[in-house]
């Protein structure tokens, strides 16, 4: 690292006067970053930082601390960069001081776990009795309407549990995103955001919290990240999706759900992917972002952000899969390239077209 | 001499400290809270709306959640506290005395996501499968107990923080007991009392620094988050029976804080925060006024309220 340094130190002191001649290009030198905010995608950022700085000395500090947290640390302008699992809406972009710009890097999958003893077929869910329980509207498992989605399946005259996360985060504002995506009274009456008014059912701390309450409560149901649900080895439902079929949660289905979106995303990448088109799309999907600032002050850390985004959604898609996250799809890269060619460092692009 | 005087100023500087930080802690809090205080007025603390989406925020649900599950753990670790301080005080072997109060103060020493820990996997299922069906069948009829029991709610909270707080009440308790002189209970065996009324007299001497003992676990009750927020269910809704779900001051901002996106939102939670320290204040304040009126001022043995 001393060396590299050295090295870069002598690098930069022999084209300084160059690049200054030249007014562009700033070299790269070993420059550090630092970020805050989503706690969702922090495993696979941190192999990321580890494995960008390896390769090129850029180093890269992130402090998981939510991603409400993590926005309010951009406002304030005491990191070089943001990461949400929300996208920003539009009001809160209006309270940021200078133009945000929004960068999908990985997709992830709610899954709604349960607790149905008795019952060995996958339980099959549709959009309308998903809404219908976490509304309060279905209350017991042998309800018609669930009972009309699984054909042969004798289900429990137990009552419902509707597990919800308590604390604040991207994995509510999912699912909570898709039911407001599928229902219109859910739409009107709790909305979507990463913190809701829940209309009935009881909240866990954190995806353990939530799958705690649905392991140990027969007839409960809940909803974690896919990650979770896999490595904990949760039975899962299946849900129809929008193409009128029952899929399973997985990477596949996910990375499916983004492609299906893709179009939308061109548009604005921050429009929720949930109930996404495609027969494999697995309705309940989001994407985490970084947020980064589209006029950047310091030229060299513009370009060195830049470049790492730049490898994060193209070589760095490689790893996303071993740990339990979806890659982007080919169409969502293109649109990161676009922004990546809208950003600016003191008025001039900061990469240059390509 | 000039050295007592500057010890006298550098120890009354250490003094002043504390409430300088308080009043600190007061400010920045009343500061933060500002915007949601402008927005919603004294509305805040009756409105039952926690809607993030629509940026619609009231308290009263976590107000009435904080009292109850403190209520609770009162109403069930300070007579059982007291109970057993008087019995570590006045008629266990002292040997013993010193043995169980040992691990009484271990107890207190317990984090709370420990506590959090149990109530959730072992006093929840219990509580759904024995406790909670007992009390629908037995005393169901009284608005207190209605509902499916699910095993976590408020009295699942109420349970885990009187476990909680009992260290606090029993050794405070017990410590004053046996401050107090040994003469009163001469004097009252003397006179012909029972051994029981005898222990009667030196609690009765006792009273006022029980009821400090008391006070100490209710402000911690009122103020506990970990153990809470794991086993209240984190509900806004206020429900009249104990087996329903609810939430607290403390646990909703532990649970929205760090994901809480624009100014009003971030500011109704500060404005959380700063109506539990005024609950704080004020119970504090009843609290000691219930000293005063209950002894008359005095402050014969012990006095610690």
């Amino acid at each position: 690292m001393t060396m590299r340094n050295a090295f870069a130190r002598r690098f930069a002191a022999a084209l300084l006067p160059a690049a200054l001649a030249a007014g562009a290009a700033v070299p790269a030198a070993a420059q550090s970053l630092t970020g805050a905010g989503a706690t969702f995608p922090y495993p696979i950022y941190s192999k990321w930082f580890d494995m960008y700085g390896e390769k090129t000395g850029v180093r890269i500090n992130y402090q998981s601390i939510g991603s409400g947290a993590g926005i309010q640390q951009v406002r304030a302008g005491t990191v070089d960069f943001g990461a949400s699992d929300a996208a920003l809406s539009n009001d809160r972009l209006r309270e940021m001081p200078r133009r945000v710009v929004h960068f999908p890097t990985v997709a992830g999958a709610v899954v709604l776990a349960y607790h149905l003893p008795g019952t060995s077929k996958p339980l099959q869910l549709t959009p309308e009795v998903i809404a219908a329980i976490y509304l309060g509207k279905i209350t017991t498992w042998n309800d018609r309407r669930v009972a009309a989605a699984n054909p042969g399946v004798e289900l429990p005259a137990a009552p419902i549990l509707a597990v919800h996360r308590a604390d604040g985060s991207g994995t509510t504002n999912i699912f909570t995103s898709y039911l407001s995506a599928i229902s219109a009274e859910w739409k009107d009456l709790v909305g979507a955001n990463t913190s809701v008014s829940w209309p009935s059912g009881v909240g866990g701390k954190g995806n353990e919290g939530v799958a705690g309450l649905v392991r140990q409560t027969p007839g409960a149901i809940g909803y974690v990240e896919l990650a979770y649900a896999k490595q904990n080895r949760l039975p899962v439902a299946l849900v129809r999706n929008r193409a009128g079929r029952f899929v399973a949660p997985s990477l596949a289905s996910t990375t499916a759900a983004a492609a299906g979106s893709a179009a939308a995303l061109a548009k604005d990448v921050r429009t929720p992917i949930v109930n996404a088109a495609g027969p494999d799309a697995w309705p309940i999907a989001g994407l985490t972002f970084l947020l980064v600032y589209q006029d950047q002050k310091d030229p060299a850390k513009a370009k060195a952000l830049a470049d790492f985004i730049a490898w994060a959604i193209h070589e760095g898609q490689s790893v996303a899969e071993a740990l339990d996250y979806a890659r982007l799809p080919e169409a969502v890269v293109k649109v990161n390239e676009a922004s990546l060619r809208t950003l600016t460092a003191a008025g001039r692009p900061v990469i240059a077209g390509r | 001499m000039w050295a007592d005087e500057a010890y006298r100023r550098l120890l009354g500087a250490l003094a002043l400290l504390v409430p300088v930080v308080a009043a600190l802690v007061l400010y920045e809090t009343a500061r933060g809270a500002g915007p949601s205080l402008r927005v919603f007025g004294w509305g805040f603390l009756v409105s039952t709306d926690w809607d993030p989406v629509a940026e619609r925020f009231g308290a009263l649900p976590y107000l009435y959640g904080t009292l109850v599950s403190s209520a609770i753990a009162m109403a069930l670790a300070v007579p059982f506290g007291i109970g057993s301080a008087v019995f570590l005080a006045e008629l266990a072997p002292p040997r013993l005395g010193a043995v169980v109060s040992f691990v009484i103060d271990l107890l207190a020493s317990i984090p709370s996501i420990v506590y959090g820990i149990w109530g959730l996997f072992v006093l929840a299922p219990w509580l759904r499968s024995a406790a909670e069906p007992w009390l629908t069948a037995h005393v169901g009829f009284l608005p207190l107990f209605q509902g499916f029991p699910f095993g976590i709610g408020m009295l699942n909270a109420g349970i885990v923080l009187a476990i909680m707080v009992v260290p606090t009440v029993v050794s405070i308790s017990r410590e004053i007991l046996l401050a107090t002189p040994r003469s009163l209970r001469e004097a009252a065996l003397a006179l012909g009392s029972t051994r029981a009324e005898a222990i009667a007299v030196a609690v009765d001497a006792a009273r006022p620094g029980i009821l400090g003992a008391a006070i100490l676990a209710l402000g911690r009750a009122l103020g506990e988050t970990m153990a809470v927020t794991m086993v209240i269910g984190n509900t806004n809704r206020i429900s009249a029976s104990l087996l329903a779900p609810g939430a607290t001051m403390a646990s909703v901002i532990a649970n929205e804080f760090a994901e809480a996106t624009g100014k009003l939102y971030l500011s109704a939670l500060v404005e959380i925060a700063l109506v539990l320290f005024a609950l704080t204040v004020v119970v504090n304040a009843l609290a000691r006024l219930l000293v005063v009126a209950t002894t008359g001022g005095r402050r014969d043995v012990a006095g610690a309220a």
